[in-house]
């Protein structure tokens, strides 16, 4: 009895709750399927290159660079987004040689 | 993900609410409708036999015992994925098109032909789900597909309409955190409900029988699949079995 008290109480605090993380995990991941998806098999490649130019100059991760390939009546709309990271003066070009 | 076993209790519904249908296993290499709706042992001719003209549509069908109008077609169990070919499934489809009022197409799991096959002469869609993060996201892909390369899509017409029914589903969980909510899928996929099958026992006990869980009226599992169909046929039923069922102070403390 006083153990289930003890156990009822306790699940009322706040624990981080994993279904919250597969659903911020799920939106990313179909959200760039779905970008991917009708877009040219080549998307992925350049995406991949373009990660890399960029990586010469600025440290950023795969999830910073973001491509897509919008389609507006006659018009393809390439869209290239990178996040830099937070301006870090310490160092002017990454990675050094 | 529990597709063969809303194929079976669907395609039983449809025909209890008195229309004639089909239900057909595009599971080429990996039959199971069969065992699902306890006709394994009568098949004799199967999906493949009548694609290659080897028996007609009217000998492969497998009448059902119980609920009258409903009809199974088998996969075959042959190693050749390419069996379905494109033109075959196409005219026993609509064979079977003018023959029923309904027909199922229980689609395999993936993205292979036989997925492939039964989406694209789909007039409609339901997609079934866990709510677990790789069938949410395998779903997203299925409505890619859904969307894009189907004969409706080909033609231009308008899209598919496909509706969510969420399987397997733990409302207790849900309340803890562990599980993701019917609202959440319904958000990541961005589709319509259809609606909510709860975790049961009964649907283990109905396919150890192969019994369509819809024929378990005590079962919340098939009470669930029949409020499904009658809002599949239009009818507006309130959803059950999203929540768990309310007990009192004492009952929790004694972790009932």
């Amino acid at each position: 009895m006083v153990n289930s008290l003890l156990s009822y109480f306790q699940s009322q605090n706040k624990t981080p709750s994993t279904a919250k993380l597969a659903k911020e995990r799920l939106q990313v991941i179909v959200a760039r399927e779905r970008s991917q998806r009708n877009g040219p098999d080549y998307l992925p490649l350049m995406q991949e290159e373009l990660l890399n130019v960029i990586r010469k100059y600025v440290p950023v991760d795969r999830d910073s660079v973001m491509i897509q390939l919008d389609r507006d009546g006659d018009y393809e709309i390439l869209e290239l987004n990178v996040i830099l990271p937070e301006q870090d003066n310490s160092s002017s070009r990454f990675p050094p040689d | 993900m529990g597709k063969t076993t809303t194929s079976a209790s669907f395609a039983t519904g449809l025909a209890q609410a008195g229309h004639r249908t089909a239900v057909v296993d595009f599971d080429v290499g990996l039959r199971n409708l069969d065992l699902i709706m306890g006709v394994e042992r009568r098949v004799v001719y199967d999906f493949v036999n009548v694609i290659h003209g080897d028996a007609s549509l009217k000998q492969a069908l497998i009448k059902d015992k119980r609920v009258d109008g409903l009809y199974i077609l088998p996969a075959s169990q042959t190693r050749d994925k390419d069996a379905l070919s494109h033109e075959g499934v196409g005219r026993v489809l609509s064979e079977l098109a003018a023959e029923f009022d309904y027909v199922i197409c229980d689609s395999p799991a993936g993205i292979e032909r036989g997925a492939l096959m039964a989406a694209y002469f789909a007039d409609e869609a339901i997609v079934v789900t866990n709510p677990e993060v790789s069938s949410v996201r395998d779903s997203d892909r299925i409505l890619g597909i859904l969307a894009s390369k189907t004969q409706r899509a080909e033609r231009g017409d308008s899209p598919m309409p496909g509706r969510l029914l969420l399987t397997r589903y733990a409302p207790a969980r849900v309340i803890k955190g562990e599980m993701l909510s019917v609202d959440d899928v319904l958000e990541i996929l961005a589709i319509d409900m259809l609606g909510v099958i709860p975790e049961s026992l009964s649907v283990l006990n109905a396919s150890n029988a192969g019994l369509p869980v819809i024929l378990d009226d005590d079962s919340d599992a098939g009470q669930a699949y029949q409020d499904a169909v009658a809002r599949f046929l239009g009818d507006e039923r309130p959803h059950r079995f999203m929540s768990v069922p309310k007990k009192g102070l004492l009952e929790r403390l004694l972790g009932g």
